[in-house]
């Protein structure tokens, strides 16, 4: 839709046109334009500007540390004088959290959801989802706070039997993280499931099944890529969180298994943020090394907000 | 039935209806009991589900009101960090340091990010790849974890080109970058939601296109754009991982500017706090909490009732 799509279609009578073009260039219209344009390259330009930050200290770090004992070794102390640089452990420790997060997040997330979107009265909707984003915009910080200082307690009550060691737990951090992803897996489950035709619904109603039956095995299967986007887009945003893990996950990186629901772990998050906040020195293997940790977790959280982005635009092709 | 047969039509209709119910009935069993137990079940699982999500939030309020009221005081807004008197330390240099980085972050984002989506909404052809790369690629920052833009912060403006160094300033300009993709897809949003009947009226009375946007579009969008501003200044205040990576210090004893000199903010000195084994501290952290969850939550609220309203308005 623009100015010139109007003036061009006007009607052609015998006697001479009249000039429907501007009188004046305009050269402030075009000026704007060029301005709004700048505006939207910033976008291109922090992106590229990411990729540059990590890529180049990444390459350096490579020079140093081979590929292959970055990726698949076991033992990370890089700031050590006999300095290691296997990233599995932390790598299991970011993935041993999100395991938590997504067992708390997926099951209440998906449930909401459905609450919401089929059986909750307009009105309990209409309290319910700004409840919902108070939640999601509750500060990272607070959260941490509230797992080690409320969450830890009271689980160490309710479950004696677990060896309690230290304050730290990788499992509180994951429930805590799991909480906080509640109101986006719900959000967008929610979206996906209101944008489902009434037509699906009504037609297994009219073949007598039952609310259940319409939510679990009509809305459900019809709204799955929404619903698998908003899984994928909660894993992408449990990897990425620091201050949760950082308060209530301890810093050691040992390699754990996930079911080690009280070990103190390190993820690959929480390294970058305890490591980099000393005014450590440029181009130095330890600066380097925040680095490649950076890139490692770009790319993964990258390719899950690709896939979810797709997955998203998908079912809003079809139907909206 | 045979044709002309003088059968009334309430009768036809109940065979219909009877025949209908008896080929349900055969597909689907007959509802019994067992089945209203599971229905029931499966309702009281979802009430269970979304009580938690409200319970977590609930438990979380309760415990920081409890946690912190002890120190909540005129104390906790005039006193600095201090480690050698903990019971009287406070937030001042935290809080002024939150007030010039969010400064600095509205500054930027509210031209930048309205730009944008105006860009995308009103002048961009989405058939060109260069506008549909620009879409997804906003679409992907949005996703990007928040300490990946410290580490941007920390190569690019801190050092490397903008060689800021660990000010406010830089603080300012990594939150700006995090936070901008909320406001510019919630703008978009804002300005999709107009009713082109109305940009075609301002263009049909000789308005050039920017005079339409300014005078008729913006205005119109102006509730849903404020919404998103505020959403992203709430997360902006909140964040405290990237600011980490670009300086954020954990005694900052002198008050803040913003472009010399250490600062801090609320969540960075609550962590700091936090990280100490003191009980006094954990204390002192969670009076912290506190006064950032009042503003936040103020600010949501306000967000919501806006957006609540012109919901309203427009529909």
């Amino acid at each position: 839709m623009s100015a010139r799509d109007v003036t061009a279609s006007g009607p052609r009578a015998g006697s001479p046109r009249p000039r429907l073009e501007a009188v004046s260039p305009r050269y402030g219209e075009k000026l704007i334009f060029v301005l709004l344009a700048l505006c939207a390259l910033i976008s291109v330009g922090t992106t590229t500007a990411i990729v540059i930050s990590l890529i180049v200290p990444t390459i350096g770090f490579f020079g140093e540390v081979p590929f292959a004992d970055f990726l698949f070794g076991s033992d990370w102390a890089p700031t050590f004088a006999d300095a290691t640089f296997g990233v599995l452990p932390i790598v299991v420790g970011t993935l041993t959290v999100t395991f938590w997060a997504l067992l708390v997040a997926i099951p209440v997330g998906l449930l909401t959801a459905i609450y919401l979107a089929e059986y909750a009265p307009p009105r309990v909707r209409r309290t319910i989802k700004p409840v919902l984003e108070v939640l999601e915009g509750v500060p990272t910080v607070a959260i941490g706070l509230f797992a080690l200082y409320f969450v830890r307690p009271l689980l160490a009550d309710v479950f004696p039997f677990l060896d309690w060691g230290g304050p730290f737990a990788v499992g509180v951090a994951g429930i805590a993280v799991g909480l906080m992803i509640v109101p986006l897996v719900s959000s967008v489950s929610d979206d996906a499931m209101r944008s489902v035709p009434a037509g699906l619904r009504e037609g297994a109603y009219a073949l007598g099944a039952s609310k259940m039956k319409v939510s679990a095995r009509v809305v459900f299967p019809a709204a799955i890529s929404g619903i698998v986007a908003a899984i994928v887009l909660a894993t992408s945003r449990a990897i990425g969180e620091t201050m949760v893990v950082l308060i209530a996950a301890g810093s050691t990186p040992t390699l754990t298994f996930p079911w080690e629901f009280t070990e103190s772990i390190q993820t690959m998050t929480a390294f970058i943020g305890t490591t980099a906040t000393g005014d450590i020195a440029t181009g130095t293997i330890t600066y380097d090394t925040i680095f490649a940790v950076g890139s490692l977790l770009f790319v993964m959280t990258l390719v899950m907000n690709m896939f979810a982005i797709r997955l998203v635009r998908r079912f809003r092709e079809v139907y909206e | 039935m045979e044709a002309g047969d003088p059968m009334p039509a309430a009768g036809r209709t109940q065979i219909a209806v009877a025949g209908a119910r008896a080929g349900t009935i055969s597909v689907l069993g007959k509802p019994n009991h067992a089945d209203r137990v599971r229905e029931l079940i499966f309702l009281s699982l979802l009430v269970i589900a979304v009580s938690f999500a409200l319970a977590g939030l609930g438990a979380l309020l309760v415990w920081a009101l409890i946690e912190g009221a002890p120190r909540l005081s005129v104390d906790l807004f005039t006193e600095g960090p201090s480690s050698l008197s903990p019971e009287t330390a406070g937030y001042r240099t935290a809080i002024l340091g939150t007030i010039y980085v969010i400064g600095g972050v509205i500054l930027l984002i509210v031209p930048i990010g309205v730009g944008a989506a105006i860009y995308l909404e009103e002048y961009a052809d989405p058939r060109r790849w260069w506008n549909r790369f620009i879409e997804l690629n906003v679409q992907n920052l949005a996703g990007v974890p928040s300490i990946v833009y410290g580490i941007l912060g920390l190569a690019f403006i801190v050092r490397g080109p903008l060689d800021l160094g660990f000010v406010a300033a830089a603080g300012s300009a990594t939150l700006a970058l995090l936070v901008l993709p909320t406001v510019i897809l919630a703008s978009r949003e804002a300005i999709r939601a107009v009713p082109p009947s109305i940009r075609q009226g301002a263009l049909a009375l000789g308005a050039t296109h920017w005079q339409t946007i300014q005078r008729q579009v913006l205005p119109t969008a102006i509730p849903g754009i404020l919404t998103g501003v505020i959403l992203a200044v709430a997360r902006a205040i909140g964040e405290a991982a990237p600011l980490l990576l670009v300086g954020a210090v954990t005694f900052v004893t002198v008050d803040p500017t913003f472009f010399e000199g250490g600062f801090t903010t609320l969540p960075v000195q609550i962590f700091n706090y936090a990280a100490r084994p003191q009980e006094v501290f954990q204390v002192l952290a969670a009076a912290g909490v506190i006064v950032m969850l009042v503003v936040l939550l103020a600010m949501n609220s306000f967000a919501v009732w806006l957006r609540n309203r012109y919901e309203k308005k427009l529909s």
